[in-house]
């Protein structure tokens, strides 16, 4: 790192401009300041989330820790919990290794990184508008989108700006190819405006009142087609962008194969936006439009493993890395997650699948195998890969913390998933349960009093997914604490051949 | 089911956007030499000029 790394000239603060005058050239540094803050915001939200996760896990087990405080109730702690992983921490994840993925790639600073900033600052508040807002009651009760118009106004503006400074690097880049993580992250941001603005237009009534510009199975659909959608480009389209950047900077070999790559990302972004209906099965959603959901819902699996496999035999010839780096094992075993998901979600579309899963545990299991599995793995590996660099370390403080938080975090996973899915299953089979004169064989209170001790090691489950995040924080704060901010200079293409 | 009246004029219109991106892609030799690029990000420290910097690649360097 000493020959990129700057150390002090200009002074360590965080507000470098970021152009050195050191003699008769002036040198470029990459902008990593929006970078670095939000990648401390995505460790500090990880954990915040998690905890919220783990309480309303406890409540569901133990109804008494609603403790008849409205604030505190499961009802509004939910959306809380959801908001918080998906956009606080994989939000600021995303924000973070986009922003470092889209300079290192193009060889250029930020497009008007003071907008970059704005980016920042303004995301902070939509979370702290959230954390505020949801525990009040105050939401449009629409799944990952609950957040009140004001709030919905806020994230336009800011993610209008974030496609403005992603958008504008790429413009000003310095190296002609665009690196396919790039496809992905432009992809996922193009995809979450539309979706956003589509799906959140409703009729203030209130400063934190408003109705749905849609209503009934109208809006579910536009609500399904935006839910899936936030599945397939925030959650999965974005991820894949850093997945591709950090798999092959850790394990110091190229993609696999390059030309997959750009084929996958083609499939897969056509085929998402047709797999909404398939969280509408038997539902008053027209039979047609279930079986298109349910069709191109199958169909992606094909492009999805082609993510998986392409990152994963990235690892070819070089196996044994497996062994001795846990950022490696992250970033591996979030794909091994990855597929898990992508075929159990077409599984689950299937109709006949669907009318045993729906409404089940089985879908919670599902939900979390892909969150904590694919989402956290490959945030937590990037994150351990690109903290260090941020505060010109090597690498993190411990990389035996790395490796129990790895262990941990999994056990975690294996314990939440596998009591979902017995939980879901058991379920779907009492609730259809019938006597030969056509009555149910079992009363609802019934399957939820069979469902107790599985909620009981979904919390256990949770618990050890929340300690590895703990585990990670501290490993960030030590980190961060034996280095300082470093400015990386970017690289000058070689002397340019001399001229007769 | 009104809300399809949206949603699949909106769908298949991403749709011809997407095709008319990768064609700019293509046309602007995105997928040309792909072996090197994914080598790129790995050795982007030490690489001389190649013709394949800026966005007009090789017209940019000839100076």
């Amino acid at each position: 790192m000493a020959s990129t790394a700057v150390t002090g000239s200009q002074g360590a603060g965080p507000l470098n401009t970021g152009v050195q005058s050191a003699g008769a050239q002036s040198v470029s540094v990459y902008t990593d300041t929006t970078v670095r803050l939000f990648t401390l915001a995505a460790v500090v939200w990880g954990v915040v989330g998690m905890l919220v996760g783990v309480i309303i896990a406890a409540q569901l087990t133990w109804p008494e820790l609603n403790f008849g405080i409205p604030w505190l109730s499961y009802g509004r702690l939910r959306p809380l919990h959801t908001n918080a992983v998906i956009f606080a921490f994989g939000g600021c994840t995303l924000f973070a290794c986009s922003y470092h993925v889209v300079q290192r790639t193009c060889q250029t600073r930020l497009f008007a990184p003071k907008l970059a900033l704005f980016t920042f600052w303004g995301w902070q508040l939509v979370i702290l508008a959230a954390a505020i807002t949801l525990p009040l009651g105050m939401t449009q009760g629409k799944e990952y989108a609950e957040l009140e118009w004001p709030i919905d106004l806020l994230i336009a503006v800011v993610w209008v700006s974030y496609a403005v400074v992603f958008f504008g690097t790429i413009g000003i880049r310095k190296v002609r190819h665009i690196y396919v993580a790039n496809w992905f992250f432009g992809a996922f941001i193009l995809a979450v405006a539309l979706l956003h603005i589509v799906n959140s237009a409703a009729s203030p009534a209130g400063p934190f009142k408003s109705y749905s510009a849609y209503a009934g199975v109208q809006d579910a659909m536009i609500q399904w087609w935006y839910g899936h959608n936030a599945v397939g480009f925030f959650l999965t389209a974005g991820f894949l962008g850093m997945m591709y950047y950090f798999i092959p900077k850790q394990a110091e070999r190229p993609i696999y194969s390059y030309r997959l790559s750009i084929v996958h990302f083609w499939a897969l972004i056509f085929t998402y936006m047709w797999a909404g209906p398939h969280h509408l099965h038997y539902t008053a959603l027209p039979d047609w439009v279930q079986s298109v959901g349910m069709v191109f819902s199958l169909v992606l699996l094909a492009p999805s493993w082609g993510g998986m496999i392409n990152g994963i035999m990235t690892l070819s010839g070089a196996w044994h890395k497996l062994r001795d780096d846990p950022i490696l094992k992250f970033l591996i075993v979030s794909l091994s997650f990855y597929g898990m998901s992508t075929f159990e979600g077409p599984m689950m579309s299937i109709k006949t699948v669907n009318a045993l899963s729906h409404y089940t545990d089985w879908t919670v299991g599902h939900v979390h195998s892909g969150a904590l599995g694919w989402v956290g793995l490959i945030s937590m590996g990037s994150l351990y890969y690109l903290i260090p660099r941020l505060f010109g370390q090597k690498q993190m403080y411990s990389v035996k913390a790395i490796e129990v938080h790895f262990w941990v975090a999994t056990v975690g996973i294996v314990l939440y998933i596998a009591a979902m899915w017995i939980a879901g299953v058991m379920q779907g089979l009492m609730w259809r349960a019938v006597n030969p004169d056509g009555t149910l064989v079992y009363s609802f209170v019934e399957s939820v009093k069979a469902t107790f001790p599985y909620y009981v090691v979904r919390l256990v489950g949770g618990l050890l997914y929340l300690s590895g995040m703990l585990i990670m924080a501290w490993n960030t704060v030590m980190t961060v604490r034996n280095g300082s901010p470093t400015e990386v200079r970017i690289p000058v293409p070689g002397a340019k051949p001399a001229h007769a | 089911m009104e809300s399809l009246y949206l949603l699949i004029p909106l769908s298949a219109g991403l749709v011809l956007v997407i095709i008319a991106v990768f064609g700019w892609a293509v046309h602007r030799g995105q997928f040309e030499e792909l072996e090197f690029e994914a080598e790129r990000i790995l050795t982007d420290e030490t690489l001389p000029l190649d013709g394949r910097q800026g966005k007009t690649a090789s017209s940019a360097e000839e100076s």
